[in-house]
């Protein structure tokens, strides 16, 4: 496997202040990684860098491509699909105009209508409520719409910040399995932050422990598991 | 504060170039000069209502609407000593001001800008209102009597004006002055840049508001009034959108949140126009649209580059001549 | 002074229609407003005098012999471009700056519209073309045939800015730029450019108010700043974050300006009438009637 998305020495700022001190870390090609750390470690902070929505240095690429000098725009264009904490929904706007925007940079109307079908088909829910004022929907559906936006921008990264946040334990196994799917059947390699160690660790192969805006440790997803510290720390067990 | 000899010195010096000013300058000189005097009131009055306090007010003209038209109406049409009309004409304003201050407190910001946008717009034809005639002389306004000095002083009526106006413009800015460092004033400074965090902590802050306004108005209409006596006569269009607006040009090019700056202010907004119907002279019509112009890329430029206006400037440059010594 | 009831009737629809007409001016100047209100919670105290200086350009154009049409036409395109360059050069630098601030430029750039045409056409008025002129029409004698064209070309433009919004895919974005700034950029839309377009949109709409008033108010460089006024009156009125609440409110006070003016205060102080709507809608209903609500930006 070749990396998709390589990221070193990374460093990020909320005006004056640094939060992320040189991370290292790479997504493979199809591959998933999990952001693992405590509240504040920096985990949102650091898809908030890569999506250049606060000041950032370093070295990130996708594709081989260096993207740190790019706009929000520009990154999400190359073809990064970043669902933001809160969901980020338009919440005055129906479910299809939410849908729309997701693949309001694309040309290619043929497949956009496929894409379409394709999300409604992972989520028969929003199929229903399309006319629907997104606001409306429940968290878990507001979810669902998030992560489909995402997915009409045919992303090559699918960046997902805390997509079981506020949601109910079922909600949360159907949305972990739809994003397995996708992974599997798509190949889109996805980069998730998830306060739910043992959740994102299920999905991922590569992990990548945060803390105070540092790597403290990283590599294959099942190495994390078995660490005794993580294990103690995160999974609870 | 080290500033604060040298400060005291300059006021000093000031104060007393400006008192020896009517006997060494000709007659017009003299009334421009009070004319300075008083738009530097009115300049004081609006920059602690926005400059001090946050409050924008497009609509100043208004209260020097108020008190211009009071204190013709006094001294005309009721008989009032013009030293009692002026005082008697800003307190009306004090209360006019007071009184729009209560809806200000409902919009804020942005919508407290529009209200008194269209009070300036609509001023002109509330003070020409056929109804009113009896009393404002319709759009014709109303004439008055320049005061003659007191006491058979050998002060000529421009002197004399100009002294007052002098007198008037030192209490105001003094009264002024001791407010912005008083308690008060943090307090209104603290309204402006922390409105949640001032009051909790106890500022009542619909208050501190309405009575800034109040006062920002009573600065108006003193000057309203001083006006009216220099000019000898009040008309609705010279208190039109124009008029307010070039009290916003004064406090922007003095500086926001300052008060000796005004004094730039002032100035600039009596001799720019000035300068215009020179030049209008030798190139027509089209100098007309030289104040506009000049003021509307001040005001822009002003807000990129020199946010604290002329007295901002000044400050920086004193401060780096003393770094450099 | 006798009259027949049914020439009070005659009188009161005449002066309805003239407030329609009007109204129609005002309801698509608080539309322009609006647009650059929901977009970034400002109001444009330049949308007056930047309207007031693309008709100066049509009337440059008519006055050059062009037809009126093709004049038209050209300066809604050239208002366009002009709104979208003064966003990126002028306005743009001040988009973090308190309100104050922002007004300040706002105010700034409304003196220098008006100071240029003053400098470039004149301060005398002028009379300006319109295209719908002749008998009235449908045989009524109630609104000239400029007052029913222009009504209908504001409802046209209203008409054209809500399908522009609702069926095309820059619509969208633009509404959902306005929105969600950040989930918006997360989607590849550009933002600053959506705030372009805009202004662009505001002005080109603004230089059609101009041009259907003119005729009416005769064209000189203050004569926006009324109109300005009835269309902030109306934009508050209907509720400032609602477009179609802020066109009707635009129509609104043109009947009741018109109708205030003819019975009950005077046509000389008719201003006043929409300071009044102003103060008392932001007392009693500061959202308006159609507004969801104010968000207090101080």
């Amino acid at each position: 496997m070749s990396a998709l998305l390589e990221v070193s020495g990374l460093d990020a700022y909320y005006g004056p202040i640094q939060a992320l001190f040189g991370l290292d870390f790479v997504v493979e090609e199809g591959g998933v990684t999990a952001l693992l750390g405590a509240n504040g470690a920096g985990k949102t902070t650091t898809l908030r860098a890569l999506s250049g929505l606060i000041r950032r240095q370093g070295d990130i690429r996708l594709g081989g491509r260096a993207i740190v000098g790019l706009s929000t725009e520009a990154v999400a264009r190359l073809g990064v699909a970043h669902v933001p904490d809160g969901r980020g929904t338009f919440t005055d706007l129906t479910v299809e105009e939410n849908l729309r925007l997701g693949a309001y940079v694309r040309r290619d109307r043929a497949e956009v209508r496929r894409d379409f079908d394709r999300v409604f088909g992972y989520f028969p829910r929003l199929a229903e409520r399309r006319k629907q004022q997104a606001g409306t929907l429940s968290g878990g559906e507001q979810q669902m719409l998030a992560i489909s936006r995402a997915l009409l921008m045919r992303p090559k990264l699918l960046m997902l910040d805390e997509p079981s946040f506020g949601l109910a334990p079922m909600i949360v196994q159907e949305i972990f399995r739809i994003l397995a799917a996708i992974n599997r059947d798509e190949g889109v390699s996805m980069l998730i932050v998830e306060q739910n160690a043992s959740l994102a660790l299920d999905l991922a192969d590569h992990a990548v422990l945060i803390e105070t805006g540092r790597a403290a440790m990283s590599g294959a997803a099942h190495m994390l598991r078995a660490d005794d510290a993580v294990r103690r720390a995160y999974l609870g067990y | 504060m080290t500033g604060t000899a040298p400060r005291t010195l300059l006021t000093l010096a000031l104060f007393a170039a400006a008192l020896a000013f009517p006997f060494l300058a000709s007659g017009y000189h003299i009334y421009q000069g009070a004319q300075v005097l008083i738009l530097a009131i009115a300049l004081i009055g609006l920059n602690l209502l926005t400059g001090y306090n946050g409050q924008i007010s497009l609509g100043h003209g208004a209260f020097f609407a108020i008190g211009g038209y009071g204190a013709a109406i006094l001294t005309v049409k009721l008989g009032v000593p013009y030293f009692l009309a002026i005082p008697l004409a800003s307190l009306v304003c004090f209360g006019a001001g007071f009184l729009f201050g209560f809806p200000a407190l409902r919009f804020g910001g942005l919508y407290l800008a529009l209200a008194t946008f269209a009070l300036a717009v609509a001023t002109p034809q509330i003070l020409a209102y056929k109804g009113f005639d009896a009393v404002t002389g319709g759009s014709s306004g109303v004439t008055l009597i320049k005061p003659r000095a007191p006491f058979g002083l050998p002060l000529s009526a421009d002197q004399w004006l100009y002294l007052v106006c002098l007198a008037c413009a030192a209490i105001l800015y003094f009264a002024a002055r001791n407010l912005v460092t008083s308690r008060i004033g943090r307090a209104l400074v603290a309204l402006r840049d922390q409105p949640i965090a001032a009051e909790t902590m106890g500022v009542d802050a619909a208050l501190y508001k309405t009575t800034c306004f109040g006062v920002s108005a009573l600065y108006a209409g003193v000057a309203g009034g001083l006006s009216a006596l220099a000019v000898g006569f009040v008309s609705p269009e010279s208190f039109g959108l124009s008029l307010s607006l070039s009290f916003l040009v004064g406090i922007v090019v003095g500086g926001l949140a300052s008060l000796g700056g005004m004094l730039f202010g002032a100035l600039f907004i009596e001799f720019v126009p000035n300068l215009a119907d020179q030049l209008s002279v030798t190139f027509g019509e089209s100098a007309k649209a030289l104040p506009g112009a000049i003021y509307g890329v001040l005001l822009i430029l002003a807000m990129a580059i020199m946010p604290g206006g002329v007295a901002g400037a000044l400050r920086s440059a004193l401060r780096w001549a003393s770094k450099t010594k | 002074m006798p009259s027949s009831g049914a020439s009070r009737v005659n009188e009161f629809l005449h002066q309805l229609a003239s407030g329609l007409a009007l109204g129609g001016v005002y309801a698509i100047m608080a539309l322009a407003l609006v647009m650059i209100y929901q977009a970034t919670q400002l109001v444009n105290f330049a949308q007056g005098e930047m309207a007031m200086f693309s008709t100066y350009f049509a009337w440059k154009l008519t006055d050059l012999g062009w037809p009126y049409w093709r004049a038209f036409a050209v300066t809604v395109v050239v208002s366009f471009l002009g709104g979208i360059a003064l966003e990126r050069i002028v306005v743009r630098p001040f988009a973090k700056a308190p309100v104050l601030a922002s007004v300040i430029v706002f105010i700034g750039l409304s003196l220098i519209f008006n100071a240029l045409a003053g400098w470039l056409y004149g301060y005398s008025t002028t009379d300006f073309p319109t295209p719908f002129d002749g008998r009235p029409w449908f045989g009524q004698r109630y609104m000239s045939a400029h007052e029913s064209g222009s009504v209908l070309v504001s409802l046209v433009v209203l008409a054209l800015v809500w399908a522009f919004f609702r069926f095309t895919p820059l619509g969208l974005a633009m509404r959902a730029a306005a929105q969600n700034p950040t989930s918006s950029r997360l989607v590849g839309i550009r933002v600053g450019w959506m705030l372009a377009i805009g202004w662009g949109l505001a002005a080109a709409i603004g230089a059609i108010a101009g041009m259907m008033a003119a005729p009416i108010v005769y064209l000189d460089p203050n004569m926006m700043a009324g109109i300005l006024l009835y269309a902030f009156a109306g934009a508050v009125l209907g509720g400032i974050d609602n477009p179609f609440g802020a066109a009707f409110g635009g129509f609104a006070v043109g009947v009741v300006e018109n109708l205030m003016g003819a019975y009950v205060v005077g046509s000389e102080v008719k201003l006043s009438v929409a300071l009044a709507i102003i103060v008392g809608v932001l007392v009693w209903r500061p959202s308006g009637l159609f507004g969801r609500r104010i968000v207090a930006r101080v």
